[in-house]
């Protein structure tokens, strides 16, 4: 019994299966090789309209087959497609899935294009705003609408479809989501109450109206010219993120129950930490300390010290202010070790994806330990003097990793942070 | 493990259309009537609306700027909840306090979106006009005053509550998701202290616009929740539910008092046809050890067949048991529904009495009281069951 529990007692948790969409591909293995070949999946908008933008690109994914576009119904394509990878590397049955679903997805709202629709049924009665749109509302069946604007409808359906047991959990920490997602999984297996957790973090929200938030807080990139260069993290020359669209799906179980049906383990998640922020609903206290508060409470829940990381999978999102932040509150964990710890930011390829990015990147660090090998940051050509940090510039390196961290930071005081390893007990 | 921490309600934070603070909410309960039901401002929607609040007395000016009405709520009873548990101001303890807030999206501009729909009923290129309009027309703030997590966010900035910060989203599951996960939490010994709950702005009309397509809203003439067969429905209701939830141990070593035991809290999911709600909320209940004398505090919505089968339920599972739908005093919260009904259920557990009937449907109470089952069904789905005992005097004692 005793090498199924961690040094503080607890379940041991295993993560047993893997799946993820992003701009580069759907599936683990297009995503990890184009990810260690430095590519990126960032592009022209060509969704919708984009002129008169600030920005003109981000990370969409355009090759999904949905019946009715709309962000719900893309958010669920792409949960649902990395979640069944993940069950189905996990050799779990697919309809019947014994633990609960923690699911970190994108607020909802009615979008322009079902405004417009409802507001054209009243144009001519001279009604016009939202008493016109409620007497729409009133005038006809509108079941399906209603079903798809329901907050808890992706989750509804990944459950009906996974047989995922309980109620299911929709969550937001905004940027940190997916790390909350997992960590969430974490905690229910630590307390015993689920042998298993399927946890999924997934957006496909890049909308006009969304872009157009992000623009106006000058939150994002407008190098419009050369789309595949203009994430930049930890560049002297980054100007912010570019917005993206994925998921990420993890099966984590307590390694007991991974061992006794005999399924492959990836990884093992050593720890979580979690610390909010009470400086600023965007920005970060001056002084790092909930960062730095998350980071420690991470390595500290997962019994390693800052000298057993091997690799940082960084939130490195490319904004001034988060890559520089990053920086200082690792350097306070790290001290001068910090200089040769390399950290890289998956979003220099994929950008940032937002509600998904922290399942997504929880999904990378795990390949990052199967294959020991460093995804790159791209497009470092012009380092901040103020960040000398081993970024992976370029190109993927090989290396022997153990422990991997992995950092997500949110809108909000939102921080979290997860440790990986692949010291698995045998 | 499930027991391992006896987990207490030691403060609660209620502001709704009955005003704010325990008092005025037990008072209420009491009158077993609506108050401030507002029929004329949303017409035909019905909305329990709140009076005028004093905002500054939880939430500085400046503080107040940077949200949304729905954050004010919150936020305003995450202050009350966190002065009642007497942990307002005391940095050290919120720094370490953790917090499960419920939340669904904020309030859009309704005046630019008017704007954009009358623009576009004759635009050539929607897609260009739209762009201008929105990058011309909309705040830059208002999208922090929109997000999901950023009440939860507003609660950090303002009182200081940072151990750490979740936002379940998802209807009324979400609020079952919060009292749940914080319960479980506290219980398995992973958290000393939660800060739990949601807030709900009734006086808006992107969220009526939301329930109606369903055709989930009440109409016209109000009336109590079991008393709506022939105008079902739910009427939407503004308030903000807050709990300070904490291990027993935790409670005494602080000399904070309880409310009451959350003793458990079960969540359910799935679809709801063919009797699979029926079936699902007995083997709930089956699994829980309530008694069946207990009082029952149900959450019911009044939506038509959600709110149907769970009389039924109640009504073989708790055949002599009062029981009141707390929806036809405060309207219904959403989010916050079930946080509201987990702290109506202290409040009585603490006062040691139930409340007459809210309508001709509800039986008097008679039993002296010690455990109340909590309900809260979702108008489409999710479901929650809570059970709420006292707390002995010597249980207190540190």
């Amino acid at each position: 019994m005793s090498q199924y529990r961690d040094s503080k007692g607890r379940p041991i948790i295993a993560v047993t299966g893997l799946g993820v969409v992003s701009s580069l591909g759907e599936g683990k293995d297009e995503n990890w090789r184009r990810l260690a070949a430095g590519e990126s999946g960032i592009h022209r908008i060509d969704r919708f309209g984009i002129e008169g933008l600030r920005t003109t690109i981000a990370g969409t994914v355009d090759f999904m087959d949905l019946d009715v576009p709309s962000a719900p119904a893309l958010s669920y394509a792409l949960a649902d497609s990395a979640a069944s990878e993940a069950i189905s590397q996990s050799g779990i049955d697919e309809t019947d899935f014994p633990g609960p679903l923690f699911l970190a997805a994108p607020p909802v709202e009615m979008e322009w294009q079902h405004r417009f629709a409802l507001d054209q049924q009243v144009q001519s009665d001279g009604e016009q705003g939202y008493s016109g749109l409620l007497k729409a509302a009133r005038a006809g069946k509108h079941e399906d609408l209603y079903e798809l604007l329901l907050f808890n409808r992706t989750a509804d359906r990944l459950s009906a479809k996974f047989g995922t047991k309980g109620l299911p959990v929709s969550l937001s920490t905004a940027c940190a989501s997916g790390a909350t997602a997992v960590q969430l999984g974490v905690e229910a297996i630590r307390r015993g109450e689920a042998s298993s957790a399927l946890c999924v973090g997934t957006d496909g929200s890049v909308t006009t109206e969304a872009l157009v938030r992000f623009s106006l807080l000058s939150a994002l990139t407008t190098n419009n010219d050369e789309p595949t260069k203009a994430a930049r993290p930890f560049s002297k020359d980054r100007d912010g993120f570019v917005m993206a669209e994925g998921a990420g799906a993890l099966v984590l179980e307590s390694l007991e129950s991974a061992m006794e049906r005999g399924a492959n383990v990836l990884a093992i998640i050593k720890g979580c930490g979690e610390k909010a922020d009470h400086f600023h609903r965007t920005r970060s206290s001056p002084d790092g300390s909930p960062v730095i508060a998350a980071v420690n409470r991470a390595l500290d829940d997962a019994g390693v010290g800052f000298a057993d990381i091997n690799y940082i999978n960084a939130h490195g999102t490319s904004t001034p202010e988060n890559d520089r932040m990053e920086y200082f509150s690792l350097k306070e964990v790290f001290g001068e070790r910090i200089h040769e710890t390399p950290i890289s930011s998956n979003k220099s390829m994929i950008g940032h994806t937002l509600t998904a990015a922290g399942a997504i990147e929880a999904v990378f660090s795990v390949l990052t330990l199967q294959n020991q090998t460093l995804p790159p940051t791209i497009n470092y050509d012009t380092p901040d003097p103020d960040i000398p940090l081993d970024v992976v510039p370029h190109k993927a390196r090989e290396a022997a990793v153990t422990n991997v961290l992995s950092n997500s930071f949110g809108f909000g005081g939102q921080n979290a942070c997860l440790v990986f390893s692949n010291e698995i007990p045998a | 493990m499930k027991d391992k921490h006896p987990v207490w309600v030691t403060g609660i934070g209620l502001l709704s259309s009955h005003g704010e603070g325990p008092d005025a909410h037990w008072a209420a309960m009491q009158g077993g009537k609506p108050t401030n039901v507002d029929t004329s401002s949303f017409a035909p929607y019905p909305i329990h609306a709140l009076p005028e609040t004093d905002w500054a007395t939880q939430i500085s000016r400046r503080d107040m700027r940077q949200m949304e009405p729905w954050q004010q709520i919150g936020t305003y009873a995450a202050g009350l909840a966190l002065e009642d548990a007497g942990a307002k101001g005391n940095e050290d303890l919120c720094g370490v306090m953790d917090m499960i807030v419920a939340a669904g999206g904020g309030e859009r501009d309704l005046e630019v979106d008017t704007t954009v729909m009358n623009e576009a009923r004759t635009a050539n290129d929607r897609d260009a006009m739209l762009n201008e309009r929105l990058s011309n027309d909309l705040r830059p703030t208002l999208f922090l005053a929109q997000l999901s997590n950023l009440l939860a966010g507003n609660i950090s900035i303002v009182h200081k509550v940072t151990g750490s910060s979740r936002t379940f989203m998802g209807e009324e599951g979400a609020g079952v998701s919060a009292i749940q996960t914080a319960h479980a939490r506290i219980a398995g010994g992973q958290s000393d202290i939660v800060l739990v709950g949601g807030g709900y702005n009734a006086a808006r009309e992107d969220m009526l616009l939301l329930f109606e397509l369903g055709g989930y809203l009440t109409h016209d003439d109000w009336a109590p929740v079991w008393s709506r067969k022939d105008n079902p429905g739910f009427a939407l209701g503004s308030m903000g539910a807050f709990l300070v939830m904490e291990s027993a141990e935790h409670a005494r070593k602080r000399g904070a008092k309880p409310y009451a035991e959350l003793k458990d809290v079960a969540g359910t999911h799935g679809p709801r046809g063919e009797g699979r709600l029926a079936k699902r909320l007995s083997d709930a209940l089956a699994g829980m050890n309530v008694p069946s004398n207990s009082a029952v505090l149900s959450g019911a919505s009044g939506a038509t067949n959600a709110t149907a089968t769970e009389t039924n339920f109640l009504q073989s599972a708790f055949p002599e048991a009062p029981i009141r739908a707390f929806g036809s005093v405060f309207g219904h919260g959403v989010e916050a529904q079930f946080p509201l009904g987990i702290a109506l259920a202290a409040l009585a557990m603490q006062r040691g009495e139930f409340c007459a009937p809210f309508e001709a449907a509800e039986r008097e109470a008679s039993e002296p009281l010690d455990s109340i089952f909590v309900t809260g069904v979702g108008h489409y789905r999710a479901e929650g069951l809570g059970h709420v005992v006292a707390v002995k005097d010597e249980e207190t004692a540190g």
